[in-house]
């Protein structure tokens, strides 16, 4: 009977499961989490605060899900190190778990760069965890002042949860954009401007020179004061298990489209490893809710003697303030081709016949999947009609054949 | 498991199904009671073309990616069936990120999305094949 450990309780645990229970019905499943949570959809802890969902709706699946794949819990412990010769996981309270097959998916953690004084803010978060959320969700007042730095996709959706919670927001970023990591200039000005119209302020290619207790000064010498600070500076996958090793780390756990790192029967899956992005041919850290699901699905059907593979990742991004929504995908190379509307933002990126990225906001974004799928398939725009799918994301521009393969066959 | 497939050559875009399905997801038993000075929802689309037609709706994949991407656990396999948890969405349309088919409709008056559930919610085989006058949707196993 295969023995199947997990360090990690999270999405790519969860999908992990119900792959491993599909192939094996026999072995035993086990599953570390140093939270005290069964695994829970960690996107939604602003929409917590935001009111759209409360925490008791945020576990991913029900407590029935694990006892029908006879999957064992062991949450509130961490895993320190691993024993690859005796094949174990060694906990924080001593006990010696063994393995057969290894998965890691511990995904990561706040990165928070060292900054003068800031010790002496008493009132700090970072945005995570739910027990994140929990401890701001105490302290926010309407006559709180909150200052965020970094704006990213986890400061700014800080900022949506509590902003009809507090006095006002501030936010302070390195970059000279907005969601850097997903939008170009331009699209990053518009959701800026859409943003300072819901009333925060941005103090951008800025950032902090020294905290007291309440004030921040910046670099530009701007002075700020705050009674909340969130630290939504970056993240950095917990790699250290497998570092410590001697498997091989690039910023993030490598592991090939087996999900397999460099270690006999150890596997990684989630924000904690890179991913090959087809769209870009590089080795990336996306750590993104469906690529951590998509990976703990190989990982755990090619532990249990399958032979998914995990070849197709992309960037792939939903995220929306205040009923703005954006979606992005791909990388921004190749030829532009800009389709914006006074109402929706648009910009297509081709290349050698691909749709390779894609920047949607607001109208534009309706069935934007078919565009996603056209990046994530490599599907050559020769075989259909670009000029009209460019315009609107339709199956009418497909290849009469295609479209009878989709709409009147088995998917 | 039997689901709803397009014989485009046969679409007539009278865009009845979008009505039908709009009535089968109202949960009202009257169709004028239902549909009567509303915009209304559906979640099949006709796209019209100069020379074809054709009706969109959920696939109700087998290996469904919309499932594998919304952050919410709202979206699940339940006997085949691709089924949306309401009081789970949280509107943040990954889903839309996802389907390559584009059939996932947010409904803005709701502030959720909403998808085919192949109107099991209603208790009735799909109400846009029973109801397309040329036998364009079709409900049958392949
Ligand atoms: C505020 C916020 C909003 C987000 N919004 C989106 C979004 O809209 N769309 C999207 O696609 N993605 C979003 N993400 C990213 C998404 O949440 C992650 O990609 C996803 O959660 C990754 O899942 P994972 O399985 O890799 O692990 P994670 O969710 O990162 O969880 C890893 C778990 O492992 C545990 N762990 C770590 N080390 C150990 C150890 N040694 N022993 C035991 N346990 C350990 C951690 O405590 C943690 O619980 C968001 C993230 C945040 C924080
Ligand atoms: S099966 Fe029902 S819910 Fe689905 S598209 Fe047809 S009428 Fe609408
Ligand atoms: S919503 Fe889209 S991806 Fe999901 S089952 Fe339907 S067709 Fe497939
Ligand atoms: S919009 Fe709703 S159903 Fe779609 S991915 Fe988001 S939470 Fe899931």
């Amino acid at each position: 009977m295969n023995k199947y450990l997990i360090i990690g309780a999270s999405i790519a645990a969860a999908s992990a499961i119900e792959a491993i229970r599909k192939n094996d019905k026999e072995g035993s499943i086990t599953v570390i989490g140093k939270e005290p949570y069964a695994p829970y959809c960690r996107p939604l802890i602003s929409y917590a605060l935001l009111g759209k969902t409360t925490f008791e709706k945020m576990p991913y699946r029900d407590a029935s899900f694990y006892k029908k794949m006879k999957a064992k819990l062991i949450l509130g412990k961490e895993a320190t190190s691993i024993d690859k010769a005796k094949k174990q996981v060694i906990l924080d309270d001593g006990t010696r778990l063994p393995y057969d097959k290894l998965l890691v998916s511990t995904g990561s953690r706040p990165f928070v760069p060292p900054m003068e004084g800031l010790d002496k803010v008493e009132k700090k978060f970072s945005f995570m965890t739910i027990d994140d959320a929990k401890s701001l969700e105490k302290e926010l007042d309407p006559e709180a002042k909150v200052l965020v730095v970094g704006a990213g996709l986890i400061g700014l959706k800080c900022c949506e949860g509590i902003l009809a919670k507090v006095k006002s927001i501030d936010v302070v970023d390195l970059a000279p954009r907005i969601l850097p990591s997903i939008l170009d200039d331009k699209a990053a000005a518009r959701v800026q401007d859409y943003l300072e119209g819901k009333g925060i302020r941005f103090f951008l290619k800025d950032s902090v020179a020294s905290f007291t207790k309440k004030t921040a000064t910046l670099k530009s010498g701007t002075k700020l004061t705050f009674d909340l600070l969130v630290l939504a500076v970056g993240v950095r996958p917990n790699t250290a298990l497998v570092a410590d090793i001697g498997g091989t780390v690039n910023r993030g756990i490598v592991t090939d489209d087996c999900c397999k790192t460099s270690i006999e029967d150890i596997y990684a899956a989630g924000d904690c490893t890179t991913s090959h992005d087809i769209t870009s041919d590089s080795d990336k850290i996306l750590a993104l809710f469906p690529n951590a699901n998509m990976q703990g699905e190989v990982a755990g059907n090619q532990m249990s003697g399958g032979t998914l593979r995990y070849d197709h990742a992309i960037a792939a991004n939903a995220i929306g303030f205040f009923g703005l929504h954006i979606i992005t995908a791909g990388s921004y190379i190749g030829d532009q081709l800009d389709l914006s509307t006074k109402d929706g933002y648009k910009v297509l990126f081709t290349k050698d016949d691909h749709l390779v990225g894609m920047i949607l906001i607001g109208d534009t974004v309706l069935r934007a999947g078919i565009y996603t799928n056209l990046i994530r398939k490599q599907i050559p725009l020769s075989s259909l009609d670009f000029e009209q799918i460019a315009q609107q994301p339709r199956l009418m521009a497909f290849a009469k054949k295609d479209r009878v393969s989709m709409l009147g066959e088995k998917r | 498991m039997k689901r709803v497939y397009v014989e485009e050559d046969w679409c007539l875009a009278c865009h009845l199904c979008e009505y039908w399905c709009a009535f089968s997801n109202s949960g009202k038993d009257n169709m004028v009671a239902a549909l009567k000075n509303k915009t209304i929802k559906p979640m099949i689309q006709v796209e019209e073309g100069d020379k074809i037609n054709f009706a969109v709706s959920c696939r109700h994949c087998e290996d469904p990616i919309c499932v594998k991407s919304c952050i919410s656990g709202a979206l699940s396999i339940e006997d085949g069936v691709i089924k949306i948890d309401k009081s789970k969405c949280v509107d943040c349309y990954t889903c839309i990120m996802a389907c390559p088919y584009g059939v996932l409709m947010p409904n803005e008056d709701e502030g959720i999305m909403q998808k085919c559930e192949l109107c099991t919610p209603r208790g009735t085989a799909p109400y846009c094949a029973a109801h397309c006058p040329n036998q364009a949707i079709i409900y049958e196993e392949r």
